[in-house]
């Protein structure tokens, strides 16, 4: 893999695939990246776990942190590195421990190790490196363009709308006062429908 | 799906655009409102605190503001831009992030008129000092770097006399000082020229230009090559230092290559403030998505007009780069082989006399001050644009009095011809 610039498909194949992704460094500080990157994915779905033994006992929005990669107890598809270039091959030599192995090793933006990334590739794990994973999930879903960043995508399929169906319209404040609307009528037949589908 | 490249033209009509979410419309909608909904107190403080990417105040961003923004990027293929309200507040978001109070930056003595007004007056009540060069004379830029440079500022194509600077020998010395290289690319557009493939770090633009294309709305923009390491020491602490008006954040750190396009909006365009409009946005978005049928064809009706009035008995020079005698026709085919823009000036025999008189008998050719308009504009910039130079800097930066500019646009090209003939011989 030429790790100076990675292609689209092979990124966008990563963050299609995986699932349950450790967070090696996650900070339960709020103003750190990793704090919000950790957010960001969890949010997304990833099933994420943070890794720092300085904060064994406490939990990083609800998830238990763990001491070390060892300490994991389950198998995770794709491990993400949030330290220095420095410390990185320890991590890689770790990871490399697990069985089974994790399918992907990510190592932060700034953070690189080419001799790490060869170990890692040797053993069949795919590595990216001096990347974000919630910038390039931005960038690949085309949410990041609303920071005027070149997402390097185009389509002419109309996304799916933010909202599910309609629901969010019940909400509405009525202005008029009493029960005349016609969506009211029709929110209680379908409220009254799903009562009746649930007993 | 595979990670074939769409071309240019491809980009002109779909980056950053797509259908519309929720109501499917496929122009992009104009998002004419001053504010955007949070969801819930967590993300609104999530946006304020940078984490999330998200709408919060058009003074910040707007979404028809972003379409351009990932438009121009793309078309320029830089990592990311930001559209402001016109191409003079591009130039001061861009300085804001790399200057400090005392600090210098070189410039091309050869500017749009303008800029060097801008450059030489207001930034100097920012402390912000400009050291002029000579873009003919590559080593005057290599004399001109001291410690306290921070910046090299260059036109693609320079404005009035549309000569072509030598944008990787200028990109080499930026590099070698250490500093990162801005090219205001307005009278080439990415069409005709693409600084970032020749080195440049930062683009600007006056969106006004070619790009709107139509005269109709002002605009500018600041496009990220992504290619500067901020970090490498601490001359930029902008972006490599941690920020106290967002928590402490390193921009630099936590965006990685498009880290100077959000540094200009978060620290810039927020608390300087010159927001575009959405509503321009929209327009300019409209002129972008014909940029390469107009740019092609502005440039063939100029390079007709250039041999037309070098053939003429009371022309006595014309400087177009896309003329095989002109000094800058070499660069002009190394940088901008499809043509060499549409804005030249050419000297009349009458001197200032003559000038005028030419500018008031035209007919088809209007007389205000702007470029890069559909229709064919005169100036003469000795008594307008360049007016507030003294003689010495008017002749230097290609505004002498017996210079005038044209900006050639898309009508038939034989109409053009015919008024500039009837004009010379009234």
């Amino acid at each position: 893999m030429n790790h100076d610039a990675y292609p689209d498909n092979y990124i966008r194949g990563i963050l299609n695939s995986v699932k349950s992704i450790a967070m090696v460094g996650a900070s339960p500080v709020n103003v750190r990246p990793s704090y919000f990157a950790f957010k960001y994915l969890a949010q997304r779905g990833y099933d994420m776990i943070p890794v720092n033994p300085g904060h064994v006992g406490k939990e990083l929005l609800g998830k238990p942190f763990v001491a070390s990669l060892r300490d994991l107890g389950r198998p995770v598809d794709m491990i993400d590195i949030f330290r220095n270039s420095s410390h990185i091959i320890p991590v890689v030599e770790e990871a490399l421990t697990l069985y089974p192995l994790p399918k992907v090793i990510w190592m932060q933006l700034g953070a690189r190790d080419d001799a790490a990334a060869e170990k890692a590739e040797a053993a069949g794990i795919k590595v990216v490196m001096n990347r974000c994973p919630k910038i390039e999930y931005g960038r690949l879903s085309s949410e990041i363009s609303w920071m005027g960043v070149n997402s390097r995508t185009i389509s002419a399929k109309r996304p799916p709308a933010p909202t599910q169906g309609m629901r969010l319209s019940l909400n509405r404040m009525s202005m008029g006062g009493g029960e005349t609307a016609a969506s009211d009528r029709a929110a209680k037949i379908t409220t009254d429908k799903n009562k009746t589908e649930q007993s | 799906m595979s990670d074939r490249l769409p071309g240019f033209s491809t980009l002109a009509v779909h980056a950053g655009a797509q259908p519309d979410p929720t109501t499917g419309a496929r122009a992009t909608p104009i998002y004419q409102t001053t504010s955007f909904v949070f969801n819930d107190a967590d993300h609104a403080a999530s946006l304020f605190g940078l984490q999330s990417f998200g709408n919060i105040y058009t003074r910040i961003g707007n979404p028809t503001n972003a379409v351009l923004e990932e438009r121009v990027a793309a078309l320029e293929g830089g990592t990311a831009a930001l559209a402001v309200a016109s191409g003079h507040a591009a130039q001061v978001v861009v300085m804001q992030q790399l200057l400090q109070p005392g600090d210098e930056f070189i410039a091309a003595r050869k500017l749009y008129g303008g800029s060097i007004n801008q450059f030489s007056h207001s930034f100097k009540s920012f402390g912000w000092n400009v050291v002029w060069a000579d873009p003919d004379d590559i080593a005057s830029f290599e004399r001109a770097v001291t410690p306290r440079t921070k910046a090299i500022f260059i036109e693609s194509i320079a404005n009035p006399g549309g000569s072509i600077t030598d944008i990787e020998a200028v990109s080499t010395v930026a590099r070698k000082a250490g500093v990162p290289l801005i090219v205001d690319n307005t009278l080439a557009s990415p069409y005709l020229i693409r600084p970032i493939d020749h080195g440049a770090d930062i683009v600007v633009h006056s969106l006004t230009k070619f790009l709107g294309g139509h005269g109709n709305s002002i605009g500018g923009v600041i496009v990220d090559a992504g290619t500067f390491d901020w970090s490498k020491d601490n001359r930029y602490p902008m972006l490599s230092e941690p920020r106290p008006e967002y928590h402490g954040i390193k921009l630099h750190e936590t965006f990685g290559n498009f880290a100077f396009a959000i540094a200009c909006r978060v620290l810039g365009l927020r608390d300087l403030g010159p927001a575009l409009s959405p509503f321009n946005a929209f327009l300019i978005l409209t002129g972008i998505e014909t940029l390469p049928l107009r740019m092609q064809r502005h440039c063939d009706n100029a390079k007709a007009i250039a041999e037309f009035l070098s053939g003429h008995p009371a022309v006595s020079s014309v400087s177009y780069a896309g003329l095989s005698s002109d000094k800058y026709n070499q660069l002009a085919r190394k940088y901008s082989p499809k043509g060499a823009g549409a804005v030249f000036t050419f000297s009349l025999k009458g001197g200032y006399d003559a000038g005028v008189s030419l500018v008031s008998n035209l007919k088809l050719f209007s007389h205000l001050a702007n470029v890069g308009d559909t229709r064919s504009l005169v100036i003469h910039p000795a008594s307008t644009t360049h007016s507030q130079l003294d003689d010495a800097a008017k002749v230097k930066s290609g505004a002498g009095p017996d210079v005038v500019r044209l900006s050639i646009g898309i009508e038939d090209k034989e109409d053009l011809i015919a008024d500039l003939e009837q004009a010379l011989s009234a």
